[in-house]
């Protein structure tokens, strides 16, 4: 066994038993509350540079299925989990969560009271932390390592060349910021040909090619950063095209109109946040992961909130008053997480088909 | 939304009596529904038959009815009370069938009553199997391939359709009653034709066999405005065809990935707002192949269930308090989570620990029984254990089974035999074999595929078997019980906010999340999972205690390991901790909370066996007037030295010494071990060779202890008396006399108060006694006792120093809060400081019991020293007869004049028979009998057909069969042991004919046919009958 442990920026440490890739890994700790879906949730881009505390104790029952990520690889920098599982069990797994991360060279450290770990979190704030071997003094490497805040990642995420996907009689360009598979697979079984662009594409360069409607997607990072792309999302938005917004793209397209974002403390992950959503007077369990929020306060005239997180109050969602432009701060497509929000893919797809009728 | 003003008054059933299948789970919904109601301003009708409840408790509701469930008495209550509605949802499945019965009688329209929760169309279409499937079809989700058969004449088309095996269904049962499966082809037609008799409707779904495919269940709630939570995931250790109730079950889901529970998720919301249940919590299963991932769903229940009550503790969402809340209009984001305070209802909570159920099953009491489980339950109640992992749960669950495990222990090395049918077949043992196997070197995956439990489990119970050194990981996997541990908290959310309500469990956690609490602080210790002899009414009196505690200003501490339960609603103490109450655990919280006090006495047996091991002072009786009291020996001498009169016995220490004591004393002689709870393996014995087959089962049961032979008194009346004691003053409670003679447990007899048979002197000669007794060994709070009466004279059959179960039902007759009184008594008042009562009530209230037989295929159905009854009903009236009427009705019996009597009694009896006869005749009956009786019968010029012999075509049974036969009168005599004397009765069981064993449960049976046969019967609340009561002048 292989004695490992978490340092916190700080100070605070942790113990446990590495797993996967022995480290020294640095990023910022964060905590998800979902039950399932580790596999989404190490695949997600969102998580780049970011650090996983997994609530769930029973980690890696089902292993990995290599059918359910969110991108060909993981993005966490590590996981940190109460106990993983040795052997999985599941008719679609394919190898355990340890071998995955072992292949792909990324951090776990195990047996960690998580549950302590979590309630540090919430009462001292996402922080900088690096994990590895229990003898080595990390300390420093660690206050080396950039934080958060100020930090753009969207485009250590986002894919190197535009491509397509999907076939169908609207064409959706998407802004990847990050983008999680799970959103193109719902607007791809919506039967929209979608062309996925990098991150530092200008405006002009995807309105050029006359899409029929744009979807801004998730992705990592301080948004407040990503200045250069600031100006293109504004652009974008404000062509008059059907657009959904989601996660970074929602902050982003809030930045572009003149609202505000901030750090949260400790930010929201996991799949039970209910959401009030002020079009269908209904509840929504949605699936969370965002460490930034817009301020509502912040919201200019033409933008109305259209979505509340009902445990904080923090702004779940937008939408211009006058152009048929849609913003969620959560994950409608889910994965992981519950799957009440789909009728936004739904909507831009109604938008879509309005436009050209 | 807000609530609903338009309605004011609202009508909540309850479940009834504890059956196999039904158990104390819907008083913690009743009661949850009750104060949620009554919070929001409504006014409370309540009726349950089941005064061993909380529900009950007359401060709850603004009436509370202890009335027969049947659609009669509900009627009346209903054209009495006038309520404006009716919730159906929170009482099991009797509430709703009463609900549906009520609507199909046209009463629910005539008085408008509104059905709140769920209206009949959607109660139809979740529990008509046939229904369900097209809404199943309506949304996509699959349903097994099934045949829906409502006449005899399809059983062919329907083996062609489905073949064997196959699955059988009865619509509109509980508990998986009457459902089967059908392994061999022969087998499919008798199966069928039984499954046709069980459902109210006759209909039955015949269905492919799903045996061998995980098994799942979720929460749902939703409200009038279509939103729509998960509360609660729940995976099956045991796979499809072990029936959830019996299944070890484990939550939250461990073995789906994200992608499938969502499917299932959603799934379950369409499935529900197809059925159209608007509002409240539902229950929905589903099976996955686990080699390809089909799934297909079982079935729905359109209320709160058993796993509901799981789903809450294991949770800390309180689906029945919420679901009455939404019943009456209000929305889920419109309502406060409790836990965190500052979040809504409507979201999912999640889990940073694991749970496990265990079932709890009482084989050991029906020696002839069956021991296999399959789809229709068996169990007799269940233990939940909280965990940070799931191991840790697994083996602290098995510790709060209360059955001397130490977690998945080797206690059943002995029986494992290493065939393969250990594993294959289900059994409750079954966890044990598969660790052993492993232990024998068995691979996980051939382990897996034996038992079709999934490889994870299995995989987790290898590092069981094969456990590691490292103490550290010893400790985390549960294998340390006095390793030392920290209290976290069950807070809904993982963590993300700090909880604000104090449920705790333990774990070998390196933290946790307690804090001190501040004030006077008394440590209530509960009864853990029921079990017969010991259920619903020591957590009825716990739960009386807390609030009795709180009430006077002091923090109630609750310790229990029942989910079913009221006590393990977090709101009911000001701390709860859902452990386990052995000696380690109880230990560990005890020495972190440092209170000033422990209560055990309303625990029942569970708490008294941990009395010598508790490092905090004890509140009331101390443990050497237990242990005086609890060793049969040392309770002979103490009578002796006291002067009470008990029935002649010795001791015995090995079968010489017990051959010994029985010749001297003459057969009939009693069995009776030390230290056990109702009656465990005591035995009338006839003659020797019944002391050679039972001494060695005595001896086992005593655990080391000796083992008592007394002088059986014969045709006795039996006497039930509870008290409370101040150390030196005693003042009783109940002088309760039995229905059936001394012989049969006082758990199982039915009996009744005012007393009718005993004078005055007697009685005060009891008091007497218990005043000797209670100062000699200092007893303070309640104290229990029974008396067998022959003639004048009073022989002491035992006493017991804490709160036996008879006290709930005599608060529920007296309309006073014994349970508080006997706190005061605990916290150092005395008896004269408190208010006086008079025994002489103006009405007499009959308890009644309930019997398991119907479950437990394979069982002579009779009654002895040893308990076997599961649960208890009260009839309130003025007269006897109508108490006794309204007991037998809540109890489950036909009552129905008219029809043909069977009577066959022993040869004392014989002349007593006559009377009964007679009024039998009078009362419309025909009489059958058997030779014997006939003669005595015929002799005093009644008119009797005599009975053909076992095997003739109009023997007793075959009649019966025949529905010819609507009462039967047997009394066993050393013909007990003769096998056509037993099935005679079992086949009464079967056809479901009132069966009494007794001469004296004859005569009060015949008194209440007359009170019958008299016209209606009247309902009156509590509330009314305790204004009835005489004031007694201070
Ligand atoms: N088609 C089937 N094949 C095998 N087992 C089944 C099948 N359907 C149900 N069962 C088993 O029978 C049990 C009882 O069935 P269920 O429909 O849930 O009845 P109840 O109303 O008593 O809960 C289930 O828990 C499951 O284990
Ligand atoms: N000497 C006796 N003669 C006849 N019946 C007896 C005698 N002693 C006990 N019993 C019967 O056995 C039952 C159980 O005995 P008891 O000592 O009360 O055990 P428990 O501790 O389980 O309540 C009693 O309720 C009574 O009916
Ligand atoms: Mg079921
Ligand atoms: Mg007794």
């Amino acid at each position: 066994m292989n004695k490992g442990v978490l340092l916190l920026e700080d100070g605070t440490r942790f113990e446990g038993e590495l797993f996967g890739h022995p480290g020294p890994a640095f990023g910022e700790i964060v905590f998800n509350t979902s039950m399932s879906g580790y596999e989404e949730i190490l695949t997600d881009p969102s998580y780049r540079r970011q650090v996983v505390v997994f609530t769930n104790p029973q980690m890696g029952n089902y292993g990995i299925t290599l059918e359910d990520g969110e991108s060909r690889r993981p993005w966490v920098e590590g996981v940190i989990v109460r106990e993983q599982s040795p052997s999985p069990s599941n008719w679609r797994s394919r190898l355990s969560l340890r071998k995955y991360l072992e292949e792909h060279r990324v951090a776990g450290l195990a047996e960690v009271d998580t549950r302590a770990l979590v309630r540090h979190i919430r009462d001292h704030g996402a922080q900088r932390c690096a994990i590895g071997p229990a003898g080595q003094d990390l300390m420093e490497a660690l206050k080396a390592q950039p934080s958060m805040v100020g930090l753009g990642l969207a485009e250590e995420v986002t894919c190197e060349q535009p491509w397509r996907m999907g076939k169908g009689p609207h064409r959706v360009a998407v802004l990847d910021l990050g983008v999680k598979m799970g959103i193109l697979k719902e607007l791809a079984s919506r039967d929209l040909e979608l062309e996925i662009y990098p991150a530092g594409t200008k405006a002009e360069a995807i309105l050029s090619t006359r899409p029929h409607g744009l979807v801004l997607s998730n992705g990592p990072g301080d948004p407040s950063a990503l200045t250069h792309i600031i100006p293109e999302v504004k652009k974008l938005v404000e062509s008059g095209l059907p657009t959904l917004a989601i996660c970074l793209g929602h902050q982003l397209t809030a930045l572009s109109l003149g609202a505000r974002t901030f750090k949260l403390k400790f930010g929201h992950r996991g799949g039970n946040h209910p959401v009030s959503c002020s079009h269908t007077g209904k509840v929504e369990i949605s699936s969370h992961n965002h460490g930034f929020a817009v301020d509502p306060d912040s919201l200019p005239p033409e933008l109305e909130a259209t979505h509340t997180d009902l445990y904080d109050g923090c702004l779940e969602g937008f939408r211009h008053r006058t152009l048929p432009v849609q913003c969620v701060q959560y994950h409608p497509e889910s994965s992981p997480g519950p799957r009440d929000s789909l009728y936004l893919f739904d909507w831009l797809k109604e938008q879509l088909h309005a436009q050209t009728h | 939304m807000p609530k609903r003003t338009d309605i004011h008054k609202i009508l909540l059933i309850g479940s009834g009596p504890i059956t196999i299948g039904q158990a104390c789970e819907f008083d913690y919904s009743g009661t949850q529904a009750a104060r949620a109601l009554k919070a929001l301003g409504y006014s409370v009708v309540l009726v349950n038959s089941n005064p061993a409840s909380i529900m009950t408790d007359p401060t709850l509701a603004d009436a509370t009815y202890i009335e027969p469930l049947t659609p009669e008495i509900v009627e009346a209550i209903l054209r009495k009370e006038r309520p404006d509605a009716l919730l159906p949802t929170l009482g099991g499945q009797t509430s709703l069938n009463l609900a549906l019965a009520l609507h199909e009688k046209g009463v629910l329209e005539e008085l408008s009553v509104e059905l709140l929760g769920a209206n009949v169309e959607a109660i139809r279409k979740a529990e008509d199997r046939g229904l369900f499937r097209e809404c199943l079809k309506k949304v996509g989700v699959e349903a097994p391939r099934s045949f829906y058969l409502d006449n005899l004449d399809q059983l062919e088309q329907a083996r062609n359709e489905i073949g064997v095996p196959c699955i059988l269904r009865p619509a509109y049962t509980l508990g998986g009653g009457g459902a089967s499966l059908v392994t061999q082809p022969e087998e499919f037609e008798p199966f069928v034709r039984n499954a046709v008799r069980a459902s109210p409707m006759g209909e039955v779904l015949i269905e492919q066999s799903l045996l061998g495919w995980k098994e799942y269940e979720l929460e749902v709630m939703r409200d009038k405005a279509d939103n729509a939570v998960i509360v609660c995931s729940i995976e099956n250790l045991d796979p499809m065809g072990v029936h959830t109730g019996d299944s070890i079950t484990v939550a939250p889901v461990q073995t789906l990935t994200d992608r499938e529970y969502q499917v299932m998720r959603r799934a379950a919301v369409d499935v529900i707002r197809e059925v159209g249940v608007e509002t409240g919590g539902c229950n929905i299963q589903f099976g996955v192949d686990p080699s390809r991932g089909q799934m297909v769903c079982i079935e729905a229940n359109p209320r709160v269930s058993r796993s509901s009550a799981l789903a809450s503790k294991a949770t800390g969402f309180p689906i029945a308090k919420i679901a009455a809340q939404l019943a009456v209009g209000l929305t889920l984001p419109e309502i406060t989570n409790d836990i965190t305070g500052c979040t809504p209802a409507s979201y999912e909570p999640s889990l940073d620990y694991v749970v496990v159920k265990i079932p709890r099953f009482a084989f050991e009491k029906f020696p002839g029984a069956v021991k296999r489980l399959g789809p229709s339950m068996k169990s007799v109640g269940e233990t939940m254990a909280i965990g940070r992992t799931f191991l840790e749960a697994l083996q602290k669950g098995y510790r709060s089974l209360e059955q001397g495990y130490d977690g998945l222990d080797d206690r059943h090395r002995g029986e494992y035999d290493g065939s393969e049918e250990k594993l294959t077949i289900p059994t409750p043992e079954r966890l044990f074999f598969v660790k052993y196997a492993l232990q024998d070197g068995m691979s996980v995956q051939k382990a897996s595929e034996l038992s079709g439990i999934d490889p994870w489990f299995v995989n987790q119970l290898h590092r069981l078997a094969h456990p590691p050194e490292d103490p550290m990981q010893r400790q985390r996997m549960g294998l340390e019980p006095t390793a030392k541990v920290n209290y976290l908290a069950v807070d809904t959310c993982a963590g993300e906010f700090p909880a604000r309500t104090p449920y705790f469990y333990s774990s070998a956690e390196s933290s946790g999340d307690w804090t001190p609490l501040e004030g006077r602080k008394v440590v209530i210790l509960s009864s853990g999972p029921n079990r017969i002899g010991q259920g619903v009414e020591f957590d009825c009196m716990c739960v009386q205690a807390a609030q009795a505690l709180r009430a006077r200003g002091l923090e109630a501490i609750l310790v229990n390991s029942n989910p079913e339960t009221v006590s393990t609603d977090y709101d009911i103490s000001s701390r709860l901790y859902f452990e386990p109450i052995t000696r380690d655990s109880v230990a560990s919280i005890l020495e972190r909370e440092q209170p000033e006090g422990v209560i055990l006495q309303l625990g029942g047996q569970t708490p008294l066996k941990l009395s010598h091991h508790l490092k905090a002072p004890i509140l009331g009786t101390q443990p050497e007037a237990i242990d005086a009291t609890e060793s049969r020996e040392r309770f002979a001498q103490l009578a002796e030295e006291l002067g009470l009169n008990i029935a002649p016995g010795g001791i015995a220490r090995n079968i010489a010494e017990a051959r010994v004591v029985a010749r001297e004393l003459g057969y009939p002689v009693l069995l009776r071990p030390s230290y056990v709870l109702s009656g465990s393996a005591m035995r009338v014995l006839l003659d020797d060779a019944d002391l050679e087959r039972w001494y060695p089962w005595a001896e086992k049961a005593a655990e080391g202890h000796e083992v008592l032979l007394d002088k059986f008194l014969e045709d006795a009346l039996e006497v039930d008396v509870d008290a409370l004691a101040d150390g030196t003053d005693v003042r009783l409670i109940g002088v309760m006399e039995h229905v059936e003679e001394a012989g049969i447990h006082s758990g199982d007899s039915a009996c009744s108060i005012p007393p009718r048979a005993l004078s005055a002197l007697q009685i005060a000669q009891i008091e007497e006694d218990l005043r000797t007794l209670a100062r000699k060994l200092g007893i303070v709070g309640l104290m229990n006792a029974q008396y067998g009466v022959r003639g004048s004279r009073l022989y002491l059959l035992e006493v017991n120093p804490r709160a036996s179960r008879t006290v709930p039902y005599l608060c529920k007759a007296f309309g006073i809060d014994f349970v508080a009184l006997a706190v005061d008594l605990m916290l150092g008042r005395k008896l004269s400081d408190l208010p006086p009562w008079d025994l002489n009530l103006p009405y007499f209230a009959f308890k009644e019991v309930v019997l398991p037989w119907k479950r437990l295929e394979g069982m002579d159905p009779l009654l002895g020293p040893e308990m076997k009854s599961t649960g208890e009903v009260m009839g309130i009236d003025t007269e006897p007869g109508g108490a006794y009427l309204k007991a037998l009705l809540a109890s489950g019996h036909r009552v129905k004049l008219g029809g043909r009597a069977f009577i066959s009694v022993r040869d004392e009896d014989k002349r007593a028979v006559v009377p009964l006869g007679k009024r039998l005749v009078k009362l419309g009956f025909t009489l059958l009998a058997t030779d014997g009786t006939a003669d005595v019968l015929r002799k005093s010029g009644l008119e009797v057909e005599v009975i053909g012999k076992l095997g003739e075509p109009d023997h007793a049974i075959a009649r019966m069969t025949r529905g010819e036969i609507s009462l039967v009168l047997n009394t066993p005599s050393g013909a007990e042991r003769k096998r056509d004397a037993a099935d005679i009765r079992m086949a009464a069981v079967a056809c479901e004919v009132p069966l009494v064993t007794t001469l004296e449960g004859a005569q009060n049976v015949v008194e209440a046919f007359e009170r019958y046969a008299r016209g209606p019967l009247e309902v009156r609340s509590l509330q009314e009958w305790h204004r009835m009561r005489t004031p007694v002048a201070v």
